[in-house]
């Protein structure tokens, strides 16, 4: 076959909806997009483990304190799932946590946020799972197996993570005026930035119509925004908390909630690096990295010398 | 009273629960930040039992949160060895490999305790110890027996804890008046095993038994190291700013 057959073989298994695996002939191009994509995906899940760190040591109660250290430890889960399935695509781990660590791999912009109280545990929990899980959803029927496969199981936990955060928000909307001030100022922090997460602008966005031929995505960042944003004004509504945009209306025709314009020099800004913690959120990366080399270098030594040691007692023994 | 021994039981487990927490997000690699989250978890999910057992027999109406957020520094019962900072990874390990050592030959005779829920609580709990110690006592083999740098962090760290170990085994009042009742065990007789296991573990790591023979002491009657009021000033901020609300 030559490479315009095997391209057109390729497209004719993805609109039949069959998986392409990693043994597969796949384009350059899709190859280096899923790569892009999962560990981004995948860098995002742990750099996303420090906000949320913040406030175990603050927890408020025995069972919050449970609760946010299960959670970081699933998000820790997730990344460890999103590697794996971008090592079946030919590259490994500690290269792609280098491209992390050099600045070179972009993670999602949200985690360059702060979280200022208890509460913004409770909305990360609610937006940004909530967010994530918009687009997490439609990304099990991608059309890479391994990263559809993923998706399936951090679905599960995600849309757990969503209630529980949820659950904190609740309980502090019906909590004291201090409690209630705290949920409401969360909201208004993390709701633009939650909405930024699903990218760019459709007429905008760099990548998205090629994903969509190759069924790695099937909704449009606005698509998946919209659905956001329909389901979450109601929750919004049933804590009795504003959302902080005065664009928000019910549109009848069009069957979906209207809202203002996001703020796309803020977004870029970020993007680019210039967040609130885009540079501590690296360093805690780069330090964890760096103080632990030793760390993983004994964890090999030592795992040679006893595979050593095993061959030399096998020699041993057939020598006797 | 069996109230005090629980709360000694829990405080160590809340304690060192909390430190291992400080980890979550910063381990040298994800897999560690899993496992040692982990083990947070089950000490902080033990401490829980042991409180809301507490607080039941105590029959005043508090609860498990009561008597982890509103004590103060000299209410806790805990070890000394529990508060100490994480420091470096082999510092972590030490800590958590006396610990889960002493633990374990606390809990395997716990299982026997004349007090029912005790010993229900120890036999759950003995399966999750168990795995604590093979985690530490295996990372103690990897850092001793690894590289020349993790040999020496791993050799600095367990003569820095040792002072820390003795006061596992001395008994407490609360822990003499529970062995005279069949609660719990006379730790004199903990004593041997944890020696042995220690010595067993440093050896196959290539690491020297620690020359230390002072043994520091004070936490199980409330006197503690300067870490503990930062412990609790952190863990307690949102209860104490904010009393009586729901969480
Ligand atoms: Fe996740
Ligand atoms: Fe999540």
């Amino acid at each position: 076959m030559t490479e315009l057959n095997f391209e057109k073989h390729f497209q004719d298994k993805v609109d039949a909806e069959i998986k392409i695996e990693p043994k597969d002939w796949m384009p350059d191009a899709y190859r280096k997009t899923l790569i892009r994509q999962i560990s981004q995906h995948a860098h995002s899940e742990v750099v996303g483990m420090l906000p949320e760190g913040n406030w175990i040591s603050r927890a408020p109660s025995l069972r919050r304190k449970l609760i946010l250290l299960a959670k970081i430890q699933d998000e820790a889960g997730h990344g460890l799932y999103l590697y794996s399935a971008a090592e079946t695509l030919g590259i490994s781990r500690e290269e792609l946590v280098e491209q992390l660590l050099s600045g070179k791999a972009k993670y999602s912009s949200i985690f360059n946020y702060p979280t200022l109280t208890w509460a913004d545990i409770g909305a990360i929990g609610w937006l940004v799972d909530g967010a994530a899980i918009m687009n997490q959803v439609m990304l099990t029927r991608a059309s890479y197996g391994p990263y559809a496969r993923a998706m399936v199981r951090i679905c599960k936990e995600e849309s757990f993570h969503q209630r529980q955060g949820y659950e904190i928000m609740l309980t502090l909307a019906k909590g004291s005026a201090a409690q209630q001030h705290m949920a409401q100022d969360a909201l208004n922090r993390w709701w633009w930035p939650s909405l930024m997460m699903f990218g760019p602008k459709d007429d905008d966005s760099a990548h998205s119509q090629q994903s969509m031929k190759w069924k790695i995505k099937r909704k449009s960042n606005d698509e998946l925004r919209q659905q956001f944003v329909d389901v979450t004004v109601q929750q919004a509504e049933v804590l009795g908390l504003a959302i902080p945009d005065p664009d928000l209306k019910w549109n009848e025709e069009r069957g979906h909630y209207d809202f203002g314009e996001i703020n796309w020099d803020e977004f870029w800004n970020v993007v680019k690096g210039n967040g609130p913690c885009n540079k501590q959120r690296l360093d805690a990366r780069i330090k964890a990295h760096e103080d632990g080399a030793w760390v993983r270098e004994a964890a090999m030594a030592y795992a040679e010398k006893k595979e050593q040691r095993k061959l030399m007692e096998s020699a041993k023994a057939e020598a006797a | 009273m069996l109230y005090n021994y629980l709360l000694q039981l829990g405080d160590n487990a809340l304690i060192l629960g909390h430190r291992l927490g400080e980890w979550c997000g910063h381990a040298p690699e994800l897999e560690i930040d899993m496992a040692l989250t982990n083990i947070a978890l089950d000490l902080t999910g033990q401490a829980r039992s042991l409180y809301q057992h507490a607080a039941e027999i105590e029959g005043k109406g508090r609860t498990e949160d009561d008597i982890a957020y509103l004590r103060d520094a000299w209410e806790f019962k805990n070890v000394l060895l529990a508060e100490q900072p994480n420091g470096d990874f082999a510092h972590t390990i030490a800590r958590q490999f006396f610990y889960d050592t002493f633990n374990f030959f606390l809990h395997r005779e716990l299982v026997g305790s004349r007090d029912e829920w005790l010993a229900g609580f120890a036999a759950k709990s003995l399966k999750e110890i168990t795995y604590h110690l093979r985690f530490s006592s295996e990372w103690v083999l990897r850092l001793g027996d690894g590289t020349d740098t993790s040999h020496e962090k791993m050799q600095a760290a367990v003569e820095e804890l040792w002072m820390y170990t003795g006061e596992l085994k001395i008994p407490s009042k609360t822990d003499q008046e529970m062995a005279a009742n069949g609660v719990g065990p006379d730790l004199n007789l903990l004593k041997a095993s944890f020696d042995e296991k220690v010595a067993d573990v440093l050896q196959k790591a290539n690491l020297q038994m620690p020359s230390t023979t002072w043994m520091q002491g004070g936490g199980k009657d409330g006197v503690h190291s300067e870490h503990l009021g930062f412990i609790l000033a952190d863990m307690q901020y949102l209860q104490r700013a904010y009393p009586g609300q729901e969480w």
